[in-house]
């Protein structure tokens, strides 16, 4: 049924439909409306499940792997400082092997300190082992919480997603949604069933101290189940248009790459205003397409190289940065296209809206203009010159 | 010897008092429990991979956040119907509780989770080599707080974790000692009988990190309580019920039986000032006879 609905009560409507046993959350904005909703639906007896008020994020995400491990479907929801302090916990749900579903309203880290919308936050638990997949829209946010529980549920997947969606721009956006009926959600996400778990009749032992002679072994095997994931979550994607009738998730997505020698690669809502840009750019007789990164972990190299073989010239959006570094889609995406050796295309890094400074349509322009330049690692995008004059 | 639920094998030290409670906990509380444990000895040396002690459904996840997980543990069971039949018990060291678990446990505790915390106090971290914790007692050797010529050991007192955790308004509080067994397994069992959060702290010596010989762990852990220095105690419901000592030792007699005191025994004044300490307890605990 389409509603026009804000993005946060979208994803509390569809948590609700997925019928978690657990839900555990600390107040941050711009999380706050997801939890808020659930706890009123927990009230009203919409939703059975335990809320677990807590006293920081650090015991939301150990609510959650306590839950989880007890054999029980489970949700949090967090937002940038409140990821940070949840960090050591959401390694140890991955490496625990625990399917928690959570979601991010991706937003700016301190200092300074700053509400606004980037994604900084997930870059900080990217090497986490969690599955991270990015909503490009509220209806994506809404659809990918679907598939981030039967993928993470998976017997042979078994690990922890994050759903990433961009603070405030989709959560706090109103959009019209096709939501899925509680029938249709039934029938596509079955009860978790698991063995593995705590449970009195057949004690296990989990969290165990693994040395130097097993530690190796126990992380090599998430890697390779990440590996696995490559062509899973493609195959869930497919699955889920059949059932849904509508195009979510994978690897990455396509925009007007057919016949394209620049391209744009990107995640989140900015690639909204992206295919805007594009459709601008192609009146003007440019060959320009987008490559959408649905998918951040497992990272999609063999994807990425198939959609950009032969491109010439490609742009990394990136709204995070390694301090230091460069942005993280930049470092992924340039390491994989090396793969192609002499045919690698000429790829430029450019960080744009970083604590919430709007990326505008004339900011993609602003980029596509660079790209034909000299090729850049990391450069500013919309930067005030007379600020930074006054630093000097 | 009785069928145990901490099998031994495991790789504690000869004379470990945290080895000896946990298993008295454990089998006074049953096959129908589930225990969330932090980061410490405890965990360390039971759960080795691929091998456990433990036959009970038990989980380690990090340092600080047992009281958080046993949250969970608790939430799921409730949700799947099944709590009424099951304990939760969450456990820790003296670090793991008063120092970075404190926030976790507080949050247990005020939220009013069906599940009983137990500290065992070996009153510093001794995983990590006998460095000072929040439940260090005063003027105790470290190897964070070693006397020299301007320190005679740890400076602070022991932070007062039972009437912290009995400030939450919670049902059952009580301290035991590994020399009083069947103590220990009297108190498990009445605060599982119990809904609610519950916190118990037991004091567990650690031959390593106290320098006593591993066959004196019992007689060790008995002084401590006889010279009032570690108080035995109840809170029900907020009411005081104190364990009485019926002889009550000068607080030199258990000094003297530790390296980790040493020190002190040229020290007079340092002496008196601990006697002041155990004074103050036997007042205020009533444990005089």
């Amino acid at each position: 049924m389409k509603e026009f609905i804000e993005g946060s009560h979208a994803v509390a409507q569809i948590v609700k439909r997925c019928r978690p046993g657990v839900v555990s959350a600390y107040p941050i904005t711009p999380q706050t409306h997801i939890v808020e909703d659930l706890a009123q639906m927990v009230s009203n007896k919409e939703l059975d499940a335990q809320f677990v008020n807590v006293e920081s994020e650090h015991s939301a995400a150990s609510v959650v792997l306590g839950a989880e491990a007890t054999g029980v479907r489970s949700y949090t929801a967090t937002s940038s400082q409140g990821l940070l302090l949840m960090t050591e916990v959401v390694f140890n749900i991955a490496g625990m092997r625990l399917p928690v579903v959570m979601t991010t309203a991706n937003r700016a880290i301190s200092a300074p300190i700053n509400i606004w919308n980037d994604q900084q936050d997930v870059m900080a638990v990217r090497d986490s082992g969690w599955v991270l997949l990015f909503a490009e829209s509220v209806q994506e946010a809404v659809d990918l919480h679907l598939q981030a529980y039967k993928l993470g549920e998976d017997p042979d997947v078994m690990l922890p997603v994050m759903v990433n969606m961009d603070g405030f721009i989709l959560t706090h956006g109103m959009e019209v949604v096709d939501m899925p009926t509680q029938e249709q959600v039934d029938a596509y996400l079955p009860p978790y069933k698991t063995t593995y778990k705590l449970d009195v009749d057949d004690p296990k032992t989990m969290g165990y101290l693994a040395d130097p002679d097993y530690y190796l072994e126990i992380r090599s095997l998430v890697q390779e189940t990440h590996r696995e994931l490559l062509e899973k979550i493609p195959q869930m994607a497919s699955e889920f248009q059949k059932t849904f009738g509508r195009e979510c998730g994978g690897l990455i997505q396509t925009y007007r790459m057919e016949d394209a020698d620049q391209a744009f690669i990107a995640a989140g809502s900015v690639c909204g205003t992206i295919r805007q840009a594009i459709d601008e750019l192609r009146e003007k007789g440019k060959k320009v397409g987008l490559v959408k990164i649905a998918c951040y972990r497992p990272f999609p190299k063999a994807a990425l190289v198939a959609a950009l073989k032969n491109v010439k010239e490609a742009a990394v959006v990136d709204k995070s940065i390694s301090l230091g570094g460069f942005g993280p889609f930049y470092t992924d995406a340039t390491s994989s296209l090396s793969s192609l050796g002499a045919g690698m295309p000429k790829v430029s890094g450019f960080v744009l809206g970083l604590g919430g400074r709007d990326i505008t349509v004339k900011s993609i322009h602003d980029v596509y203009e660079k790209l034909s330049g000299r090729q850049v690692d990391c450069e500013f995008i919309g930067l005030k010159q007379e600020l930074l004059a006054e630093t000097e | 010897m009785a069928e145990t639920l901490l099998k031994p094998g495991h790789t504690a030290c000869a004379g470990c008092g945290q080895a000896i409670a946990a298993r008295l906990v454990i089998d006074a509380a049953g096959k129908n429990t589930i225990i969330a444990n932090n980061t410490g000895c405890l965990e360390v040396f039971s759960t080795k991979y691929p091998e456990s002690s433990w036959c009970v459904p038990w989980i380690h996840s990090l340092f600080e956040n047992c009281s958080a997980v046993a949250s969970g543990i608790e939430s799921g069971l409730k949700y799947l119907g099944k709590k009424d039949a099951i304990n939760v018990i969450a456990q820790a060291g003296d670090g793991g509780t008063a120092d970075i678990g404190l926030q976790a446990l507080s949050g247990m505790l005020e939220r009013g989770h069906d599940v009983l915390f137990v500290c065992y106090d070996n009153e510093a971290y001794m995983n990590t080599g006998i460095q000072r914790s929040g439940l260090t007692p005063t003027t105790s050797n470290t190897t964070t707080t070693p006397p020299g010529s301007a320190s005679t050991g740890n400076p602070r007192p022991k932070k007062p974790m039972p009437d912290i955790a009995a400030a939450h308004g919670i049902p059952y509080v009580a301290t035991a000692s590994a020399g009083y067994p069947q103590d220990i397994q009297k108190k498990v069992k009445k605060a599982l009988s119990i809904k609610g959060p519950k916190y118990m702290q037991i004091h567990v010596p650690c031959p390593l990190g106290w320098r006593h010989e591993s066959n004196m762990t019992l007689e060790v852990a008995k002084l401590a309580v006889e010279t009032g220095l570690y108080p035995i105690f109840e809170y029900e419901n907020g009411k005081l019920i104190p364990r009485k000592i019926a002889l009550i030792k000068p607080v030199e007699e258990y000094l003297k039986a530790q390296g980790r005191f040493k020190h002190l025994l040229k020290d007079p004044q340092a002496i008196k000032e601990v006697q002041a300490i155990a004074d103050f307890n036997i007042a205020k605990y009533g444990l005089k006879a």
